[in-house]
């Protein structure tokens, strides 16, 4: 793990000439947040090990607008979106994996509407692919027979209807997968959606992680999966605050993945 | 007699008839408020949404005995409005059970219906005993206290009464064709098949059938006018969705949740802003001066759109998605339901003083604030279960959202918190205050 991983930019492809098979959009959490760049650089491991060619935008990228788009602000979820449409569009992008939910819902759905279609991925259905065509191996490796339960993102699967992808991931790892009582599409928020994550909650009598967390400790779990970077948090906070972290770990899909392979 | 008794009957009926027309009237009146939204796209889609979840119930099961109950009640009032067709029938022209003819198929009719009936009352005192016995956490929310809580308890006693008075109705008149009596017996023999209402004979024993006729006169009476009442507390009750249910789901969004709607006003805007080839001394066009620019998000209900307010009609307050709501399980203020029925207490307020003045007049109040509050509002987390958990395809969510894009755009008032991550959006293309060129900086940390 000493050397730096190798992440090609956008600007360094277009400077040679080439194309991408794939962008990569890392999200502002995946760039910023040290939770979140862990489940960076453990996806950007597997792009490797299946020999994915694919790029980031490096500065180029920008928040897609989501929070601001569910906080209400319009204005600068439409600048945002404008301008990273342009940049995406200037490089010519055809498909997009990212590692965020919410990402992954604005670039998907919203940006169409101002001028952005691409083919958008999250990156547990991009995982998925990539085993069913046979360039990456996911085996159990220290997971197998661990008790994993899965945390639907509501930006992954309410708003999207993707459910499956990460649970066939976390099948292939031999884990036994376990459902709490509210999953899928009953799936309890982590409470960090809807610009949750950057604002104190309103008054009330329990955290929303915390609840989730309770329903996660039902069914005393070895390891908490998750596929975003605010749940990741949020859940991880519920955890401490439940003083479970000896117990139950909090990772992302592909960080599993990665742990697996010893990568 | 007899025809005094047609001739009132026609009067009544009538009459309930037009009163429901009228307020209906008004309901369409008052959705068109709001603004103009084109649902007009994949009418085949739509159709057959509201097929599964409208017709078919699908949602209804998601909690399967609430579900199941809901489905007999549902089936009940279905097929037993048959039977008031024939009701109808006979006291226009003030036949006896007109459709007897049918034979042993009339008899199947019957015998259903008085099943179902059964069927009805029983799932109906379940769903009283629910409501006021056991602790369900829908039911207790603090926007049920008092009329709404009445109002759903007045519509299961009028169910339970409806379906007395059918049975009662149907047993004295099989007593009565038992007896030969004038009027009610047939040559072909016994009109109809009583399967529950004959368990009600011996209470019928000994009477004469001068009482057995006012006996099943009266219920038939009561159970007829009793339906016209019932169609017309409708309006004034939660109970619309028997009707709203199905063109609210057929008009009910049809793309992923997670996809908000874009708003087109902004978007012109925005584009302006990023043209460089836009003028900002440019002279506006003709009349654009006199425009009222449009107002951003919704601060009342006319800011809303027509599909909102049909779903604020449409909502029967039974708090599914205020059970499925993470703000509202852990203790927060908001609660989906609470932003349906308060869309519609103001939306009736507006109505009210059109009725009254002819047109809207400011009244001091609007949806923000006197109804629903800030704090609801900022407790949200777009987490989109109150509109999964919704049976008929309600969508809160998107009022919610159309009011903060009220607050921020309009009047700046977002949480502090909220607003400094929004500033950093802005300014370093990130909700947390790093600069964009460190973004990829992960790469080299190890």
């Amino acid at each position: 793990m000493a050397e730096a991983i190798k992440v090609p930019t956008m600007a360094e492809y277009m400077a040679q000439g080439k194309k991408p098979e794939v962008l990569f959009w890392v999200g502002c959490s995946g760039s910023f947040d040290d939770r979140a760049k862990k489940i960076t650089k453990a996806f950007v491991k597997l792009l490797h090990e299946a020999k994915v060619d694919f790029a980031v935008l490096g500065t180029e990228e920008s928040c897609t607008g989501d929070p601001a788009k569910r906080a209400g602000n319009e204005f600068l979820f439409q600048m945002q979106a404008v301008t990273n449409i342009e940049v995406l569009n200037g490089y010519e992008i055809k498909k997009v994996v990212t590692a965020c939910p919410h990402c992954f819902n604005t670039i998907k759905n919203e940006y169409p509407a101002l001028g952005g279609n691409y083919e958008v991925m999250h990156h547990t259905t991009f995982l998925k692919s990539l085993l069913e065509e046979g360039r990456l191996k996911v085996e159990g490796g220290k997971f197998k027979g661990k008790r994993i339960t899965f945390h639907d993102p509501c930006y992954l699967g309410r708003a999207n209807n993707v459910y499956e992808a990460p649970r066939d991931l976390l099948r292939k790892l031999e884990v036994e997968l376990v459902e709490m009582r509210k999953c899928k599409s009953n799936g309890l928020c982590c409470g960090a959606g809807g610009g949750q994550m950057f604002k104190e909650p309103e008054p009330g009598n329990k955290d929303v992680n915390i609840e989730r967390t309770e329903q996660a400790m039902e069914v005393k779990p070895d390891i908490i999966a998750a596929g975003c970077p605010f749940c990741n948090t949020m859940m991880t906070d519920g955890v401490k605050g439940k003083n479970q972290e000896e117990k139950i770990e909090v990772m992302d899909v592909a960080e599993m993945i990665a742990n697996a392979h010893d990568l | 007699m007899q025809l005094i008794a047609q001739i009132a009957f026609f009067i009544v009926l009538v009459a309930g008839i037009a009163f429901f027309t009228f307020n209906i009237r008004r309901v369409i009146r008052n959705v068109k408020l709001g603004r103009k939204v084109d649902r007009s796209d994949n009418p085949g889609e739509r159709f057959a949404k509201m097929a599964k979840v409208a017709i078919g119930q699908s949602k209804m099961v998601k909690r399967p005995f609430a579900g199941f109950l809901h489905i007999i009640v549902y089936l009940g009032f279905i097929i037993i409005n048959i039977e008031v067709l024939e009701i109808i029938i006979d006291g226009v022209f003030g036949t006896h059970r007109i459709l007897s003819f049918l034979g042993s198929g009339y008899d199947f009719l019957i015998a259903t219906f008085e099943i179902l009936a059964l069927f009805v009352l029983l799932g109906v005192i379940i769903f009283w005993l629910r409501r006021n016995v056991t602790n369900i956490y829908r039911f207790l929310g603090n926007e049920l206290k008092g009329w709404p809580k009445n109002d759903a308890n007045y519509i299961l006693y009028f169910e339970m009464v409806l379906m007395i008075l059918f049975l009662t109705m149907n047993g004295a008149d099989y007593q009565l064709q038992l007896n030969g009596a004038d009027h009610y017996a047939q040559n072909a023999g016994i009109a109809g098949s009583f399967p529950v209402s004959q368990f009600l004979l011996p209470w019928f024993e000994g009477f004469s059938n001068a009482s057995l006729i006012i006996i099943e006169r009266t219920a038939w009476w009561l159970h007829i006018v009793g339906i016209l009442i019932f169609l017309n507390y409708l309006y004034y009750s939660k109970h619309l969705h028997i009707l709203l249910a199905f063109p609210n789901v057929y008009l009910s969004k049809l793309t992923v949740q997670g996809k908000f709607d874009n708003l087109e006003a902004v978007t012109s805007e925005v584009k302006l802003m990023m043209d460089p080839d836009a003028d900002p001394y440019a002279i506006p066009a003709e009349g654009a001066e006199d425009e009222v620019p449009e107002k951003f998000g919704a601060s009342d209900v006319m800011d809303l759109n027509q599909v909102q307010l049909l779903n604020a009609y449409t909502c029967t307050e039974c708090g599914r998605c205020t059970a499925e709501c993470p703000a509202n399980q852990t203790g927060k203020k908001l609660s989906p339901r609470k932003i349906m029925m308060d869309t519609r207490d103001r939306l009736e307020e507006v109505g009210s003083i059109i009725n009254e003045k002819g047109s809207f007049e400011d009244d001091g109040k609007q949806l923000l604030d006197n109804y629903i509050l800030r704090e609801e509002l900022w407790a949200c987390t777009t987490c989109n279960a109150c509109v999964e958990a919704c049976p008929i395809g309600i969508d809160p969510l998107s009022i919610i959202l159309d009011m903060r894009r009220y607050l921020v755009m309009e009047q700046s008032a977002a949480p502090t918190d909220l607003a400094n991550a929004m500033n950093n959006i802005e300014n370093n293309g990130a909700p947390w205050p790093y600069n964009q060129m460190d973004r990829l900086n992960w790469a080299k940390e190890n």
